[in-house]
């Protein structure tokens, strides 16, 4: 009785408040108040967006066709052109233009990450979704194929994979999709253990839902911050891994450029022309840090509860 | 306990069952004729056809795989075709160096992340803290092979501190290390710190400062061993990654080790080669596994398996 009169008492403080405007905001709208508000988060889709840009417009930011063999693209002793006027970033050691192959490299890098990262997250959202959501014999069988792919050294039988397909761009997409999968189906299985045990569940249910129905309309949307977060960071994971793969000469075949196959190129003149080495390799790490960083981002705006997590 | 770890081990069996089918089945999918490359490339026809008799290349591929796993139960994965010697003789002949690089990696990787994970949570917000993890988002988004090429250019060339190229006495391992320990080491420190900060909001660790121990005793011995868990889980997910041969930076620094051994049994279609190397790697990170989680368990009772 006593607090209501002291509320009362209080009015002057409770109406300003009244007065206070109160925005009424989605959930989509909130993320995008959290994530706008992370620098890096930001510093990350703006890098996403250029590189995006880059890949897209290649052939009219290229100041030469990348497969272009130059003959002032060597110097009189038959090494390398330094960075410099003529070219931007140098000549490679048959006397292709460094800057043009490395932006169209962007086309080659992109294509394969995001398309593979496409593929495994289908597979390992739909495996995974599955398999959690019949958690009976059926999801017990998914898991253990997920374990014994996780079971595999990834590097060596995507090496191996590559080597029976004979490399192509097409080849080197599935085979890093069917060698990624795994975490996503494990992550997904996990997350729909939980969600199925929700008393939303139950009560789609009671309500005479189909399975279908519950999986696709009432499961899907919590599981949809999980797959945009590795949705993004899977791709980062990709550049990487079609780096190496090219550095171990089993990605996309020359002439086509692709980063890791011009550091692996180039590795062998490094005394002469370091270039060569180092600026596919800042290629790499900016794409990979673009990605990471918005992937990061997007998980701390999507789920500000994990926000110290690593 | 007992019966988690014999669960943990029969699902084991299981696993490296899958594998050595997969590997199998991918194996003879390679197109390379297997007896033409055991034979070498002047053989005869008849000659080819002799060797693929005797190596039972000519029996369907189910018996063939029943004969493999049978001979592999007694320790005989084959002969190289290239190697003309036994598959795991190489394959022990490559495992020290492989066992070296793994343990050195890892040592540098904690070297570099448990101080800086430490520093960079007690010292939460500061320059210290912000410039750590951002050279943490650096390190993790380097490829390897590339942070190799510069470390082998910076300090075997232009500071030619380290030997270059292969195996040349003790020191040729610290630049390889090293390698993996930048990227490895700045992504442990990450999960340190973020467990760090967890454990330092705790209330016990508030209490042990209102007791009046010094700060640097408390993150010691009341923080440190609490946090430190997620950490002996990623060191167990390396260590069983890399003893099974780490291709890329062994490829770089030329370092003999299972991974090259593997990656040139691929190049040349060295069927017995690849199926080993593939399967030894494979049972590597499936034992691996099981260990860290038993000693996860240790250092952890809190954990209830069941």
């Amino acid at each position: 009785m006593n607090t209501e009169i002291e509320r009362t008492d209080a009015l002057p403080y409770g109406a300003e408040l009244e007065e206070a405007p109160v925005e009424a905001r989605t959930q989509w709208s909130l993320v995008w108040y959290r994530f706008r508000r992370n620098k890096s988060a930001l510093v990350g889709a703006v890098v996403v967006a250029v590189l995006i840009f880059v890949a897209i417009f290649a052939p009219w930011l290229a100041p030469h066709d990348p497969t272009k063999i130059f003959d002032n693209g060597l110097t009189l002793e038959g090494t390398p052109v330094g960075p410099g006027k003529a070219f931007l970033l140098g000549t490679d050691a048959l006397g292709h233009d460094q800057l043009s192959r490395i932006i169209y490299g962007a086309r080659i890098s992109m294509t394969i990450a995001v398309v593979a990262n496409g593929f495994a997250m289908l597979i390992g959202v739909v495996i995974g979704g599955l398999g959690g959501y019949f958690s009976g014999v059926l999801g017990m069988v998914m898991m253990r194929i997920t374990d014994i792919m996780m079971a595999f050294p990834i590097l060596l039988l995507a090496i191996a994979l590559v080597a029976v397909f004979q490399p192509s761009l097409w080849i080197v997409i599935g085979v890093i999709a069917f060698v990624y999968w795994t975490p996503v189906a494990r992550i997904i299985h996990g997350e729909v253990l939980g969600l199925k045990r929700r008393d939303f569940v139950d009560a789609a249910r009671a309500m005479g839902l189909g399975d279908i129905r519950i999986m696709l309309r009432h499961i899907l949307p919590h599981v949809l911050p999980v797959i945009i977060v590795y949705g993004t960071l899977g791709i980062a994971t990709n550049v990487l891994f079609e780096a190496a793969l090219s550095y171990l000469g089993v990605g996309v075949q020359p002439p086509t450029p692709s980063w890791g196959g011009m550091i692996s190129d180039g590795q062998l003149y490094y005394r002469a022309a370091p270039w060569l080495v180092v600026f596919p390799g800042l290629a790499i790490m900016l794409t990979v840090l673009g990605f990471n960083l918005l992937g990061d981002g997007l998980r701390e705006a999507l789920d500000p509860t994990q926000r110290n997590r690593a | 306990m007992t019966t988690y770890i014999a669960r943990r081990l029969l699902l084991a069996v299981l696993v490296v069952w899958g594998v050595s089918v997969l590997t199998f089945v991918l194996a003879y999918m390679v197109p390379a004729d297997p007896a033409r490359v055991y034979a070498g490339s002047n053989a005869t026809a008849q000659t080819v056809a002799h060797i693929r008799q005797q190596l039972g290349l000519n029996r369907p591929l189910p018996i063939q795989y029943v004969d493999y796993v049978n001979r592999a139960l007694h320790g005989n994965f084959g002969i190289s075709y290239k190697l003309q010697t036994p598959v795991l003789t190489a394959i022990m002949s490559r495992f020290p160096y492989s066992a070296v690089l793994a343990l050195a990696g890892i040592f540098v990787e904690l070297l570099i992340g448990i101080p800086i994970g430490i520093l960079a949570a007690v010292k939460r917000g500061s320059w210290l803290d912000h410039s750590a993890m951002g050279m943490a988002m650096l390190g993790v988004s380097a490829p390897q092979f590339w942070l190799g090429l510069i470390l082998l250019y910076s300090f075997g060339y232009v500071w030619p501190i380290f030997p270059l190229g292969l195996a040349q006495g003790p020191t040729s391992i610290v630049l390889p290390a090293v390698t993996i320990g930048l990227g490895g080491g700045v992504w442990y420190a990450r999960i340190l710190r973020s467990s760090m900060l967890d454990t330092l909001s705790q209330d016990y660790v508030r209490t042990a400062r209102a007791k009046g121990i010094r700060k640097v005793a408390v993150v010691a011995r009341h923080a440190l061993p609490n946090a430190i868990s997620p950490v002996v889980t990623m060191v167990g997910l390396d260590m069983a990654y890399f003893l099974g041969g780490i291709v890329v930076v062994e490829s770089v620094f030329g370092w003999p080790g299972i991974g090259q051994l593997a990656y040139q049994a691929i190049q040349n279609d060295d069927i017995p080669l690849i199926m080993g190397t593939v399967l030894f790697a494979s049972v590597i990170i499936v034992l691996v596994n099981i260990v860290t989680d038993v000693l996860y368990a240790f250092l952890n009772p809190r954990i209830v398996y069941d």
